[in-house]
C-alpha cells in the first residue's frame, strides 16, 4: 500500500486523517482516507443518522472573472449561468462536440466572479479546457491555496448554525461567506450525500482548526470516501468517471433536469444539436436503478442482460447500501428496456442475478427546503 | 485439532477427516463490513488454492480459496442471513464451509498459529 505514496498529493488535513487512523488510499493522484476506525458501513449510517465530516480538498475550487464570466461559461455548459442570481448555485456539465460530458461541477454566481468546484481528477483538464476556450473572455484561476469539508446529514445544520448562526437559515444551493470562529470561510448549502449539508471553503492552513472545532461537536464523525460513495450511490447521484464521462450525453445519463429552459430553446454549447436531438426523439440508452433481488451486490463493469440473456447495457456503480439494507446499483441499458419495473439479468460471476429497473433515488433525498 | 492458515487468510480446522474453513480475523479487519458470502455448494469438490467462496464487504468483491482440496459436506447457512458474523467470530461462528479433505499432507505446506502470526506482521 505504500508504492506510490511518494507521488501522492496530500490534503491539508493529511495529518489529522493519520492521527485519526484513516486507511489511507490513492484516489485521484491524492492520499485520502476511504475509512476510518468505524468503517463504512457505520460511517455512512452516522452521516445519515446525525453529521459526517468530509474532506474534499482534492476537488478543484476555480474562481472564474470577467466582463461577463457567465455568458462566457455558457459557451461550455448547458446551464442557465446568466440567469443565476446572486449567491445562488446550480449543477452544471462541460460538454464536448458530440455532447458528452467532460466533467460536471457546481458554479456559484459569488457577485464579482463565478465559484465554480469540479473533480479532483478533473481539475487540470478544465482549467486548461476554460482558458483555453475562454480566452480573452475570462480568466480562470485555480484555487489551489484552498481547502475543501463537507459536513452533512440531519444535524448538520443544528451543529454549523453553533458556529455560523445565519447557516441554519440559507436555503438549499446557496452560497454564503461568513466567518467561523473569527476566521474566513465560504459555506454552501449543498452535498453529495442526498442529505443536508454543506461545503466549506477556507484558507487551508484554517482547514484543521475547523476539522477539529467540528469533529468535537458529539453528533459529528469524520467519514471517508468509501461512505462518501456508498451515500451518493443511495441518492442516485453520478459520479464522474463511472456514471458519466466523455461517452455518455446528458440525455443518456437522465440529467435533463441540468439541461435548463433557455438553454434547449436557445442552444449556444458543445454538442447542441445532438442533445436537441436527443431531447425531442430519445437517447439510445439510459442510466437507470438497478435492483438486485436478494443480498448479492452487482458491481461495475457487471453486464445488464434481459430475460433472454442478451446483452443490453452495463452497470456503472455497484454496492450495497447500507441504509437502503440492500445492494443497489446504477448502469446504463438500451431504451426498450428502461422502463421502472422491467426485470433484468445482472451477471455476476457468471451466473445471472435477477434483478429490476429501480427508481432512483434509492434512499429518499431530504435537501432543505425551508 | 490443528488450525491452519494460508497466505491468502483463510484457516482450515481439522477434525478427523473433516476440514472446517473461513478467513482470519486479520483478513476481516482488512475486508471491512462484510453484507454478503457466496458459498459452495455441498458437493462440490473444491482444489487447493483455487476459488472456493465470494466475500463482499461495502465496497468490494474478494474471492476466498480453497486451503486444501476436498469435498463441500456443509455451508454455514447463518451467513445468509447474517453476513456480519465473518466480523464478530472471522475463526468461529463465521465459518464459511466444512469439507472431506482429499490429501491430508496439503496441511503440511500450511502455517501454523505462530507463524501465521508472524507472517502476518511482517506484511504490515
Amino acid at each position: 500500500m505504500t508504492e506510490a505514496s511518494e507521488t501522492l498529493k496530500t490534503t491539508p488535513l493529511h495529518s489529522l486523517h493519520l492521527e485519526l487512523k484513516g486507511k489511507m488510499v490513492p484516489f485521484a493522484g491524492y492520499d485520502m482516507p476511504v475509512q476510518y476506525p468505524l468503517g463504512i458501513l457505520k460511517e455512512h449510517q452516522h452521516t445519515r443518522a446525525k453529521a459526517g465530516l468530509f474532506d474534499v480538498s482534492h476537488m478543484g475550487q476555480v474562481r472564474l472573472t470577467g466582463e461577463d464570466p457567465a455568458a462566457a461559461l455558457e459557451s461550455l455548459v448547458p446551464g442557465d449561468i446568466k440567469g443565476l442570481a446572486r449567491g445562488r448555485m446550480r449543477y452544471t456539465l462541460f460538454l464536448n462536440e458530440q455532447g458528452g460530458i467532460l466533467d460536471d461541477l457546481m458554479v456559484t454566481n459569488a457577485g464579482d466572479h463565478l465559484f465554480l468546484v469540479v473533480n479532483a481528477a478533473r481539475k487540470d483538464h478544465d482549467v486548461a479546457h476554460m482558458r483555453e476556450r475562454l480566452k480573452g473572455k475570462a480568466e480562470v484561476e485555480l484555487l489551489d491555496d484552498l481547502a475543501l469539508m463537507a459536513l452533512q446529514g440531519p444535524e448538520a445544520a443544528a451543529v454549523l448554525g453553533r458556529f455560523i448562526p445565519e447557516a441554519a437559515t440559507m436555503k438549499f444551493m446557496s452560497y454564503l461567506p461568513a466567518t467561523f470562529n473569527g476566521i474566513p470561510v465560504i459555506i454552501t448549502r449543498s452535498g453529495y450525500t442526498g442529505e443536508d449539508g454543506y461545503e466549506i471553503s477556507c484558507d487551508k492552513s484554517d482547514a484543521e482548526t475547523i476539522a477539529r472545532a467540528l469533529l468535537a461537536e458529539d453528533e459529528v464523525e469524520a467519514i471517508g470516501l468509501g461512505a462518501r460513495d456508498s451515500l451518493r450511490l443511495e441518492a442516485g447521484l453520478c459520479l464522474y468517471g463511472h456514471d458519466i464521462d466523455e461517452t455518455t450525453t446528458p440525455v443518456e445519463a437522465g440529467l435533463e433536469w441540468a439541461l435548463s429552459k433557455r438553454r434547449r430553446e436557445e442552444g449556444g454549447f458543445p454538442g447542441y444539436a445532438i442533445i436537441k436531438d436527443q431531447l425531442a426523439n430519445g437517447a439510445p440508452r439510459r442510466r437507470v436503478g438497478l435492483q438486485p433481488e436478494g443480498r448479492q451486490p452487482a458491481r461495475e463493469h457487471t453486464d445488464v442482460c434481459d430475460a433472454d440473456g442478451h446483452k443490453i447495457g452495463e452497470v456503472t456503480s455497484g454496492g450495497f447500501g447500507p441504509t437502503a439494507s440492500a445492494p443497489v446499483a446504477m448502469g446504463y441499458v438500451d431504451r426498450a428496456h428502461a422502463a421502472v419495473g422491467t426485470p433484468v439479468q445482472l451477471m455476476v460471476r457468471g451466473k445471472p442475478l435477477a434483478a429490476k429497473v429501480a427508481a432512483m433515488p434509492f434512499v429518499p433525498q431530504r435537501y432543505y427546503r425551508g | 485439532m490443528t488450525i491452519k492458515y494460508t497466505k491468502d487468510h483463510e484457516w482450515v480446522r481439522v477434525e478427523g477427516d473433516v476440514g472446517t474453513v473461513g478467513v482470519s480475523d486479520h483478513a476481516q479487519h482488512q475486508l471491512g463490513d462484510v453484507v454478503f458470502v457466496e458459498l459452495p455448494e455441498v458437493g462440490r469438490q473444491l482444489a487447493q488454492g483455487k476459488e472456493a467462496a465470494v466475500v463482499e464487504s461495502v465496497k468490494a468483491a474478494s474471492d476466498v480459496f480453497a486451503p486444501v482440496s476436498g469435498e463441500v459436506i456443509e455451508a454455514n447457512a447463518d451467513l445468509e442471513n447474517d453476513p456480519s458474523l465473518v466480523n464478530a467470530g472471522a475463526e468461529t461462528t463465521g465459518w464459511f464451509f466444512k469439507l472431506r479433505l482429499s490429501n491430508p499432507s496439503e496441511l503440511d505446506g500450511l502455517m501454523g498459529e505462530a507463524a501465521y502470526k508472524a507472517f502476518v506482521e511482517g506484511q504490515a
